[in-house]
């Protein structure tokens, strides 16, 4: 085993899109780089392994994408996501520099193709990876090495050396020992800290505790930590993040896309009292994607079960664990360990309020919003609201799944890190740069566009890498 | 499990290879991120769940090209340890086992590497023991001006080669009827269009070449991580390599039979240009294919399937090698020996077909029908 250079030119630290990206550039700039990674090589990208595609400007259609977006669409869909809670200004310039990424990207290797199925609708507005994120980190690795890129694995990056605003060292752990290597500069590519479950509570609480991590376990922050330790600036509060509905059984770290349940809008929603807590068909499925990971982190044990029945079940992507199943709704509750009689009457009291309601024109209509809304119930079902009477009936327990944080530092256009300076004024960073996860607070402080956080990982780490290379050669 | 491939499979082994598939089907299914990368993938959404013979079908759907498993964020060490193209291989090379005829021959399957040597060694043996029976010494060694008929009459050479090739076909097509019967359920809405579209994927290797976007084909990555298309170039200098051998063949015989014209055939003539031409491609492919194996991914290849692979590859070589040299001796006094010895490789050839790797071919276009009339609808 090689140890690692003492000095070198540009650290990176982190191994996903954002700082492969911000690598690639570097060097292609001149700059020795050192890519840090803690995980091993197998686990390497975080949550860039588990990704499908990203949300980028386009001026027209591709082979892989089906119409234009341009960037004021781009601009005002996230204004509507984030209702408004971002640095309008550096969205806008996020937004513009998305422009080329797909061609970036593709000219370092990696691969797109149509989106196929279709099942996600945004085939105008995204560009899907063949063969997903790992892919995608496949073809920068390969690409890193023919331009002689130094990537470790099992390298993690426990401390930052740095004076008067300026970066002058890192402390690695390094396949388990400790060493400090000198650079002229440093990106922080390390994602957000949502599997540090303890910094997670200081947002929700100890209902922390009931959350899956739907991505990488090696993303807990410690970078932000000490950045923020240093002074730096912060964006977003603690409790915002992107979360969504999973399966309850799934592994607590890594379960990635597979993990996704996606019943909701087809049935009814239930918590551990067996009560409804929110309408279920309030959009198609993807548009809400986002909300119901922060539903069900509200609800008690932070676990709800969806409930359909055999007309509904086959209507939606196919789980990977099998539903629980059962002939009545008392045996369902059983299993699902529901109080059978508040179920029968939740279940009862919807059936009703499907067949009572002044909805005979509307017909049931799957994959559209078809207005066939409950009446008289609270919280209403406002599509999809189809009685739930053929056995068998399923269940299925799920669970709030974080997919990553959005607190983090505060950056600026040339992807530098603010401090807070002695007179209170903030200050950008001499030679620390920050992209990807770790700095997506700026641009979302709540809500969520799908495929924005390749779009914020790729933009901010090629000007973080362009910006380091700089300094390298000052 | 790599002991488990090692025998052939019944029973509990078997269900174990169907459940490993399912598992993973079950996953993909809720993933999906390979979609791009072959057919395999837009078949499996067609469907929620799978009987076993579904997965006999998506295993020969697969042609192993690994894209699925570099890219897989799930594959080993990942507590879900998806590894598409191996549960595939093992599947596949099972579906071989388990449809071709008679049962107890299928055994022979898994020591294919050693079966083919002591079929050629006996079927050069006999062909020569055959020779030297009816023939005296001097007809053997003696020059014929390229006319191999001299050696050995032409009836007998095209009613004993020519009822072994029927065997084998024979078996392979029973061989096909079984496996549609298990794998293919509504084969009765087969129409030209499906037929004619499962032809042209398999002639032209569509799926093979790693199905980019819109046309752009970037290869399988195979042997390792990077995508080429090596594998596609040798296969089809393979593929065609044996179809050219065979129209030169089939075209003898239609020369010999309907014009009454007796070979040797002069060497610009069609039946040996087909014959010079496939008999290279079949040098050059079969060899770049065993390369290949030997330098492949270990972490997907399965070892227990090799033998079968190679046997099979190794035997194609020698006949067209030993064909070649037939040619090109044909007016010497060695053509006598190198006709006993070219006719006893392709006579371990046509009786090891039905139990080696060719018939991949065979299930493998079983796959193709089922995908094309699905795509239809
Ligand atoms: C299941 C899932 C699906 C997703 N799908 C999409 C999608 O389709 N489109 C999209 O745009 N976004 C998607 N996302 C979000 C997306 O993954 C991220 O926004 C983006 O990939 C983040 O890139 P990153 O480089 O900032 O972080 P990551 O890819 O998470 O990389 C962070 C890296 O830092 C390393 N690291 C952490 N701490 C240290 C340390 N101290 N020292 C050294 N290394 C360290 C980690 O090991 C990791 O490699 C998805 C996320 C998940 C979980
Ligand atoms: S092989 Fe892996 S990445 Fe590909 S579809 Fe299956 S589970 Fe998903
Ligand atoms: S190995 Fe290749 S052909 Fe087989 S399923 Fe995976 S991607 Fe498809």
């Amino acid at each position: 085993m090689k140890g690692l250079p003492e000095k070198v030119d540009v650290i990176v630290v982190g191994g996903g899109g954002a700082a492969m990206a911000a690598a690639l550039t570097a060097r292609e700039r001149g700059a020795s780089v050192l890519v840090l990674e803690a995980a091993p090589k197998d686990f390497r990208g975080g949550n860039t392994r588990h990704v499908r595609n990203i949300r980028y400007a386009h001026d027209a259609a591709t082979d892989f994408v089906t119409g234009p977006y341009p960037v004021d669409e781009y601009y005002d869909d996230l204004l509507r996501v984030t209702q408004g809670n971002t640095d309008k200004d550096l969205s806008r310039f996020l937004i513009e520099k998305s422009l080329d990424a797909a061609d970036w990207m593709a000219a370092r290797g990696v691969k797109f193709q149509p989106p196929l199925s279709g099942t996600i609708g945004l085939d105008r507005t995204n560009a899907f990876f063949k063969g997903g994120g790992k892919a995608v980190l496949n073809a920068y690795y390969a690409t890193a090495e023919k331009l002689g890129i130094d990537c470790r694995y099992e390298a993690e990056v426990m401390d930052l050396k740095i004076e008067d605003g300026a970066f002058t060292a890192a402390r690695v752990k390094y396949q388990g020992q400790e060493q400090t290597v000198e650079a002229r500069a440093i990106v922080l590519a390390s994602g957000g800290y949502q599997a540090d479950i303890d910094w997670l509570k200081e947002g929700w609480g100890e209902a922390a505790e009931g959350f899956l991590i739907r991505g990488t376990g090696y993303n807990k922050g410690r970078m932000l930590r000490v950045l923020m330790d240093h002074g730096a600036e912060t964006a977003a509060d603690a409790d915002q993040c992107h979360a969504i509905a999973i399966d309850a059984r799934s592994p607590k770290c890594d379960g990635g896309i597979a993990t996704r349940v996606d019943c909701v809008i087809y049935s009814i929603m239930v918590n551990r009292k067996a009560q409804r807590f929110y309408d279920e068909g309030e959009d198609i499925w993807p548009k809400r994607y986002a909300i119901w990971g922060r539903l069900l982190a509200k609800q008690e044990d932070q676990i709800a079960f969806g409930i359909v029945d055999a007309k509904a079940n086959d209507l939606f992507m196919p789980s990977l664990y099998p539903p629980l199943k059962a002939d009545s709704i008392r045996d369902l509750a059983g299993l699902l360990e529901l109080d059978p009689d508040a179920l029968e009457k939740t279940v009862a009291d919807y059936n009703a309020a499907c067949r009572g309601g002044g909805n005979k024109d509307r017909e049931f209509k799957p994959g559209v919003l078809d207005g066939l809304s409950t009446e008289g119930l609270s919280p209403a079902k406002s599509n999809w609201a189809q009685t739930i009477d053929t056995p068998p009936y399923y269940g299925y327990p799920l669970r709030t799944g974080i997919t990553f944080t959005y607190l983090g530092v505060k950056v600026n256009k040339e992807a530098r890190v603010q401090f807070k300076g002695k007179d209170g004024r903030t200050v950008s960073a001499a030679n620390i740069f920050a992209a990807g996860e770790i700095v997506s607070g700026n641009i979302l402080g709540q809500g969520y566009a799908g495929g924005i956080g390749m779009a914020i990982g790729l933009v901010f780490g090629r000007i973080a890498g362009e910006g380091a290379a700089r300094n390298a050669s000052n | 499990m790599a002991a488990a491939s090692d025998e052939a499979l019944q029973g509990d082994q078997l269900a174990d290879l169907h459940d490993e598939a399912r598992r993973l089907m079950t996953i993909c299914n809720a993933c999906r991120y390979c979609e791009g990368f072959c057919g395999v993938f837009p078949a499996m959404m067609r469907q929620n769940t799978f009987a076993d013979g579904d997965l006999d079908y998506l295993a020969n759907l697969c042609h192993g090209c690994n894209g699925c498993y570099y890219a897989c964020q799930y594959a080993p060490p990942h507590e879900f340890a998806v590894n598409v193209p191996q549960a595939f291989a093992r599947l596949r090379a099972d579906t071989y086992r388990r449809y071709t005829w008679p049962g107890f021959l299928a055994g022979l399957f898994q020591k294919n590497g050693t079966l083919v040597s002591v079929l050629m060694a006996g079927g050069i043996g006999l062909v020569l023991a055959l020779i030297h029976l009816f023939q005296p010494a001097e007809v053997i060694h003696g020059e014929h001006a390229g006319n191999f008929y001299a050696v050995i009459p032409h009836n007998v050479m095209a009613y004993s080669f020519g009822s072994v090739f029927l065997y084998a076909v024979g078996v392979l097509l029973f061989g096909f009827w079984r496996f549609r019967r298990d794998t293919a359920p509504s084969q009765a809405d087969e129409t030209a269009l499906s037929v004619a579209g499962a032809t042209h994927d398999a002639l032209v290797m569509k799926y093979m070449g790693g199905g980019g976007v819109r046309g752009k084909m970037d290869g399988c990555n195979y042997p390792s991580e990077s995508f080429s298309q090596v594998r596609r170039v040798f296969h089809q200098m393979t593929f065609w390599g044996f179809l050219l051998c065979f129209a030169a063949t089939s075209l003898g015989t239609v020369y010999h039979y309907v014009f009454g014209w007796e070979a040797p055939y002069g060497y610009t003539s069609l039946p040996v240009l087909f014959g010079t031409v496939g008999g290279i491609g079949l040098l050059i492919g079969p060899l770049g294919l065993i390369y290949l194996k030997r330098i492949a991914d270990p972490n997907v290849l399965v070892n227990a399937q090799r033998g079968m692979d190679t046997g099979f590859l190794a035997l194609l070589f020698l006949v067209s090698l030993t064909g070649l040299a037939l040619l090109g001796w044909r007016e010497t006094s060695a053509m006598g020996t190198l006709l006993a010895i070219h006719l006893g490789t392709v006579l371990a050839l046509f009786l090891t077909m039905p139990y080696g790797k060719f018939v991949h071919a065979v299930y493998r276009y079983a796959a193709l029908l089922r995908n094309r009339r699905e795509q239809k609808r």
